[in-house]
């Protein structure tokens, strides 16, 4: 009897316990102060299954705030986030908001891939230690298994004979293969790329591209903050174009980058090469 | 056109005559000329009495003293890094009440000097005549309760526990958990914060980042200046002679030479084995600060961190 009276409470659950819709990630106006500035102004934005969204826009636009908001390394100012269904870093009771625990984060976090512009390897690891680390220290993989899957991995980003190689031992592109790696390892349902390629030089841009491209063929589900148009051109499903902590204008890739509709994207784009 | 090398060009060897340094040959006369004075004395000052010294100095005692002294530097050093530790975590915590009594540690135990802190902690049976274990405030809340007798359920001769040795091991142990918080505190804020974002977005907890990926690259700059609290310590060994620890190094020599009227010898004997002692010691700090140089930093990794890996 209580149960059911539950039930009809759960039904009935207080504006913004439930994701408005199924997507995989669905950001509801999101606002990130630090301090007094502003940096995320209110960001609506959904991302299916399956999609590659590619995120654009000035240095200071907040594209990486909301990046980072996503699998909560930043807390949000306002707004909700749900991934997977699940709002990131609270529990909504009866109309509030409760807080979860570091164990809790770490458990919807392991669930999100998360690749950086400076690649953040951990130096005192082989490349094969910085890939099997999470899964055996989070999931408690016995070594063997964690071995094979990532020496499958290192032979899936091209780097089959890097196992033993130390980060520093590495180039910044092999440095990011490894990254992506290390990350798919705990079989993420989405990634998130940090500007994946602005700490390379240009030679090595393309060999993480196309690691990035095959990933996306895949069929994962992926967010990349990226300076890379002719990338989001080519590989991006819908393109947002965000400015001064805000969404100016998003769509198909193609569309927006040659015919942008907004003055500020006209401006953005008229400056960048690709 | 711009200019390019030509190798085929005859090459002329700079011939120059050097600079002549006229004040650095007088200094340096005048300096031999005092060391030459130094050691005459040494061999000609009957207060030396070298052969008394050398008859007593592997004395048995004396030697079994060097053991003390060696096994309190070990053991105040192993204690002080796990203190160091807690209280460097403690201190970067982010509560207040763990970061407030890290800080007031810190400052109490870096503040009064070894000797005193040795002194005081071989006296602290004045202060408790014995250790009791049990509830807190009991006096209190029991007779508020109404209740008789008190919730204590353990209690030890103070005298019996903190004897010389502990005593002054443990003022050396709390003294140098406050130098080690500092220097921990240090390797830990030095690792980049990618580091502690890049596992925590793999969904390690923060205790796991702390142990498997922050703490072992803090190792890296935290390991140099251990090595020089390690020398440090053995040096302030001598500072348990004032709990009084009577077996310890410092203490019997001086005995024997107050004993025996042979105070300097003694005294010289004294410096001979810490000198001994440290100079193994900086042998093996010359050997880790070479392996934890920046430039050799791959090796090291493969050779000390990395292989524990694989």
């Amino acid at each position: 009897m209580s149960e059911q009276s539950q039930d009809v409470t759960a039904v009935k659950a207080p504006e913004g316990a439930e994701p408005p819709s199924d997507a995989l990630v669905v950001a509801e106006n999101v606002h990130k102060n630090f301090g007094r500035l502003e940096v995320l102004k209110g960001i609506d934005l959904e991302v299916e299954r399956g999609e590659v969204m590619c995120i654009v826009g000035p240095s200071g636009s907040g594209k990486s705030t909301f990046l980072r908001c996503i699998n909560h390394l930043e807390k949000l100012t306002a707004g909700r986030l749900w991934v997977n269904g699940e709002l990131m870093g609270y529990r909504q009771k009866r109309g509030r908001l409760y807080e979860l625990r570091d164990s809790e984060i770490a458990a919807q976090r392991s669930d999100i891939g998360m690749v950086f512009q400076r690649f953040n390897l951990f130096p005192h690891l082989s490349a094969l230690g910085n890939i099997t680390e999470a899964p055996m220290q989070v999931k408690r993989m016995p070594r063997a298994e964690a071995t094979a899957k990532a020496m499958e991995l290192l032979e899936r980003v091209g780097l089959p004979d890097k196992a033993d190689a130390y980060p520093e031992q590495l180039s910044g592109g092999q440095q990011q293969r490894v990254a992506i790696a290390r990350a798919l390892a705990m079989e993420p349902s989405l990634m998130l790329f940090d500007e994946p390629t602005s700490a390379l030089d240009p030679e090595l841009v393309g060999e993480v591209l196309d690691v990035m491209r095959d990933l996306a063929e895949g069929g994962m589900t992926m967010v990349i903050v990226t300076h890379e148009m002719g990338f989001a051109r080519e590989v991006g499903d819908s393109l947002v174009f965000m400015d001064d902590g805000m969404v100016v204008e998003s769509g198909v890739p193609s569309q927006v980058l040659s015919d942008p509709q907004h003055e500020r994207t006209q401006a953005f784009l008229s400056k960048v090469l690709f | 056109m711009s200019k390019t090398s030509t190798p085929n060009r005859a090459t002329e060897p700079v011939t120059a005559v050097p600079v002549r340094y006229p004040e650095r040959w007088i200094a340096a006369g005048a300096i031999l000329v005092l060391a030459a004075m130094f050691v005459h004395m040494l061999f000609t000052n009957d207060a030396f009495n070298w052969p008394f010294m050398a008859d007593h100095m592997f004395s048995e005692p004396v030697v079994r003293g060097v053991w003390i002294t060696l096994s309190a530097t070990v053991l105040s050093m192993v204690i002080g890094v796990v203190l160091g530790i807690v209280l460097a975590v403690m201190r970067l915590s982010g509560n207040p009440v763990l970061v407030s009594v890290s800080w007031l540690y810190t400052w109490f135990f870096r503040g009064v000097p070894r000797l005193v802190l040795a002194v005081l902690f071989g006296n602290i049976a004045i202060l408790y005549q014995t250790i009791q274990l049990g509830l807190p405030f009991d006096n209190y809340w029991m007779a508020w309760l109404g209740m008789e007798g008190d919730a204590r359920f353990l209690e030890i001769d103070t005298r019996t526990v903190l004897s010389g040795y502990t005593a002054g091991l443990l003022a050396l142990s709390l003294s140098e958990g406050a130098y080690m918080a500092e220097i921990i505190r240090a390797g830990l804020q030095s690792v980049d914060k990618g580091q502690t974002e890049a596992a925590q977005a793999l969904g390690m907890s923060r205790s796991r980042v702390l142990r498997r990926i922050t703490l072992p690259q803090a190792m890296r700059v935290v390991i140099p200046p251990t090595g020089n609290e390690t020398i440090a310590m053995l040096k302030d060994t001598a500072l348990l002679a004032y709990v009084p620890v009577t077996i310890e190094l410092f203490y019997q020599l001086q005995a024997i030479g107050a004993r025996t009227y042979q105070i300097f010898p003694m005294l010289v004997a004294a410096c001979l084995w810490y000198l001994a002692i440290t100079s193994v010691l900086m042998v093996g700090q010359y050997f880790i600060e070479r392996r934890f140089n920046p430039e050799q930093q791959g090796n090291i990794r493969n050779r000390i961190v990395g292989g524990a890996h694989r």
